[in-house]
């Protein structure tokens, strides 16, 4: 098995809301994090399978790329994780959160069995990792 | 499985000196490193968990941070870790640092949150890393 991992950078803005919370609530209960404020996200996407011993390859970059660019630069780069896309109504955008949305749609962007791992950092201090369980 | 990391740092001194042998035979197993030097120790620590529906998150970034302030950054940073008395008995290389380290934390985040201590890393330096704990 081999894994080959691609790296892209995005920034958006956020706050973290509950949306059954009235705002003195959401303040309680996120602090700083329920004023709008922004970061900047490089997300690294880990995909594993088999050499195709044709191309040499486990799966065409350039193929990646774009499905990077469709299901993540599209929908989160320079956007309001709140106000542009519709995964945070009710969840906060979390680290946690918008890694478990991002590892959905490529799940669903890809063959399957082949994403690996996303590693999603925000800014240089914390980073949340999903590991899909071996084959 | 998800996990989040955080990233920290801590100066320290250290000597890789192992008493029961001579100079000299310290010398040629630990090299430079037998001679008292430093670090700006780099840390992530790995803690894995549920994301707790009502905060989305696996633990409090903030609580994470004052463990290990209180556990890690304020008993090891600006100290001689070879004369610590968390490293008596062992050698204070890199891999036995990230092993105390894990040491440290594993109880106070089991206690303190519904996450748990998955791995520690320690960045001596910007060339050489050490994991002590599980991948996942």
């Amino acid at each position: 098995m081999v894994r080959l991992t691609r790296s892209i950078d995005f920034s958006a803005s956020l706050q973290y809301r509950q949306g059954d919370l009235s705002d003195a609530d959401n303040r309680r209960l996120f602090g700083a994090e329920s004023r709008p404020h922004g970061h900047n996200y490089r997300l690294e996407v880990t995909l594993r399978g088999e050499l195709d011993p044709a191309t040499g390859m486990v799966f065409d970059l350039r193929e990646l790329k774009q499905i990077l660019e469709r299901e993540v630069m599209a929908r989160f780069d320079h956007r309001d994780l709140n106000a542009d896309t519709p995964y945070f109504e009710k969840d906060p955008p979390t680290p946690e959160n918008l890694a478990g949305v991002i590892r959905g749609l490529l799940l669903d962007a890809l063959p399957t069995g082949m994403l690996d791992r996303v590693v999603l950092h925000q800014d240089q201090d914390l980073f949340v990792e999903i590991v899909e369980d071996p084959a | 499985m998800i996990a989040v990391s955080r990233r920290y740092r801590f100066p320290a001194a250290h000597v890789l000196r192992n008493k029961a042998l001579s100079d000299d035979e310290n010398v040629r197993v630990y090299g430079k490193c037998a001679n008292r030097h430093g670090h700006d120790y780099g840390l992530v620590v790995t803690v894995a968990g549920p994301v707790d529906p009502a905060s989305g998150r696996i633990i409090d970034p903030a609580r994470l941070d004052a463990l290990v302030g209180r556990h890690v950054l304020e008993p090891l940073a600006h100290s001689d870790l070879s004369r610590h008395p968390r490293f008596a008995g062992c050698i204070s290389t890199a891999e036995n640092v990230a092993r105390v380290v894990h040491e440290q934390l594993a109880g106070p985040i089991e206690q303190d949150s519904s996450a748990r201590l998955l791995r520690v890393q320690i960045q001596e330096t910007r060339k050489n890393r050490f994991e002590y704990g599980e991948e996942r």
